[in-house]
């Protein structure tokens, strides 16, 4: 089934498909359309037929290996979706992001509540392939497609007084089932020093493998920052908030010996319920070791320095 | 009119046949395993469910002095002894993913991770204390123990007890799950002590 080929990120479609070629598939992708949507979602389309097809590579890109499409898309941690990892995949499919509209508030000269059109427009999209490490103990390497998030704060000129920035989930019992139950304290609430946020490796993201975020991967609009644990990437934004005092964050309340506010991944401070030492790499077959977690998921070259005498193991 | 089968059938007939029965998780897994149809995640597959049947087979177990009470079918304990080893068999199966897939054979890692997470110091805690019970489960030991057997045979009430601990405290936030665990075990340790209060006024 030729038309479910992904290509490999980093390859621009021009690259690998010359333009008649292109042009005969698009006909051949018509004609099959009736059977292609029934075997193939939007994101697994090809590469010219996606939103974004070829937009340039961020130079912090890994160059470790992509996991799957349908890794990505399958095994999330999405509360708000339902506690199974399957549960966001299944539960998340009907869910509309749209309208979307984003709320900046606090501490800064330009506050407003913007349409997600009109929010993102300013900014250069680009590929980021980040690896991303949960604290359960797995890890994934995401293509992502987004913007730098220190540029999209500095539109709103944020003041002096602005010390970190919060982030707020979508809090809609009916379009998130998940929130029926209070298994958390809704809405999701994540945060940054000022100084984190500010740095070049954060992304607001938009999109996956060159295409639109798919809903169970916290669309339309979500944090993506690396070298932290999964949950401080908070997903499906509606109100960004910079602040004086530290954020009171979701995991961090809900258990605070646990969940840090600053979580950074941290292989010599474990977790009470899981060792930090190691993790498994989505996709890697499951006879084969884990791998070494790295300080920092491996961007310390990035962002140590905001850390410098700082107690790592006090301030987890 | 009978409410037991006759011998021979439990022996050849239903025993064959829970048996088969109570193997369609493992052979399920294996398929699976083979076949990479775990999910994303397959050492996590192996381990939930191994540790889930683990469990289900202990309250199982439970179940079957209840039942057989209540119900009058007093063969059904012919049954118990099958169970509470597919019960070991799952325990088993879920040390070993754990030893193999998640630590790799790491021993000293194995050492320092048994007491140091809670979780993991009960569910080591169930297993060790499956073992005797396992050992001690033929004809033989349980002639050789006479009265003893009995006594050492009441372990599978603090195994089932550490093993819903084990589920609670392994949870991130959503508790329901392990919760229904535990009401079901409640309810089967409330029903002795309920049956013992009544056989002594
Ligand atoms: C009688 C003994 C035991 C019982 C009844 C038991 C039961 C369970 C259950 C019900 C689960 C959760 C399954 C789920 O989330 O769907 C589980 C998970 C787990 N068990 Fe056990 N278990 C036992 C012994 C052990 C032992 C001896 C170890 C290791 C030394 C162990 C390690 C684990 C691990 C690592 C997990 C997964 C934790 C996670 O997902 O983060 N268990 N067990």
């Amino acid at each position: 089934m030729a038309i479910l080929i992904r290509k490999k990120p980093g390859i621009k479609s021009s690259e690998i498909t010359p333009k008649s070629v292109y042009l005969d598939r698009r006909k051949f992708m018509k004609h099959s359309l009736a059977t292609s949507v029934l075997l193939a979602t939007d994101a697994m389309l090809p590469a010219w037929a996606k939103k974004w097809p070829d937009l340039a590579d961020s130079k912090y890109s890994t160059k470790d290996t992509p996991s799957t499409f349908e890794e990505i898309t399958t095994y999330n941690n999405f509360y708000e979706f339902g506690t199974g990892k399957e549960d966001p995949a299944k539960n998340a499919v009907n869910f509309d992001a749209k309208p979307w509209s984003i709320t900046v508030e606090g501490e800064c000269s330009k506050p407003g509540t913007f349409d997600l059109e009109d929010f993102i427009q300013p900014y250069a999209l680009q590929d980021y392939i980040y690896r991303l490490r949960c604290v359960e103990g797995w890890s994934m390497v995401i293509p992502w497609v987004g913007f730098s998030l220190a540029d999209m704060l500095k539109t709103f000129e944020p003041n002096s007084k602005a010390k970190y920035v919060e982030f707020t989930t979508l809090y809609d019992k009916s379009r998130m089932p998940g929130q029926k139950r209070r298994v958390l304290n809704w809405p999701y609430v994540e945060g940054l020093r000022i100084d984190e946020a500010m740095n070049e490796l954060p992304i607001m993201a938009v999109g996956l493998y060159g295409d639109m975020l798919p809903n169970q991967n916290g669309a339309p609009i979500r944090l993506v920052v690396p070298w932290k644990y999964g949950f401080k990437s908070i997903k499906s934004i509606v109100k960004i908030r910079f602040t004086e005092t530290q954020p009171k964050t979701t995991w961090n309340e809900a258990a605070p010996k646990e969940y840090g506010f600053y979580s950074n991944v941290n292989p010599d401070v474990d977790h009470p319920r899981w060792s930090q030492k190691k993790e498994r790499r989505i996709g890697e077959p499951f006879w084969k070791p884990k791998i070494d977690t790295v300080l920092f998921n491996g961007y310390g070259d990035q962002v140590a320095h905001l850390y410098q005498g700082m107690d790592l193991v006090k301030n987890f | 009119m009978s409410l037991n089968p006759e011998d021979k059938t439990i022996a050849f007939v239903i025993k064959p046949i829970l048996f088969t029965v109570c193997l369609v998780p493992f052979i399920t897994l294996v398929i699976g395993a083979v076949n990479n149809t775990l999910g994303t995640n397959p050492v996590e597959t192996m381990t939930h469910e191994t540790g889930e049947w683990t469990l289900r087979f202990l309250l199982l177990t439970l179940m079957i002095t209840p039942l057989r009470r209540l119900s009058g079918k007093s063969w059904l304990i012919k049954l118990r002894r099958m169970l509470g080893l597919y019960a070991f068999f799952y325990a088993c199966l879920h040390f070993i993913t754990y030893i193999w897939f998640d630590q790799y054979f790491d021993w000293m890692e194995v050492v320092r991770d048994i007491p140091k997470r809670p979780f993991i110091t009960v569910g080591f805690t169930a297993f060790v204390l499956l073992i005797p019970l396992a050992v001690t489960s033929n004809n033989k030991m349980i002639r050789l123990l006479k009265k003893n057997w009995v006594k050492l045979h009441k372990l599978v009430y603090v195994i089932a007890v550490l093993g819903v601990l084990h589920f609670l405290w392994l949870v991130k936030a959503d508790t329901l799950e392990p919760l229904i665990y535990a009401s079901i075990l409640l309810i089967l340790l409330g029903y002795r002590a309920y049956y013992q209060r009544r056989k002594n006024i």
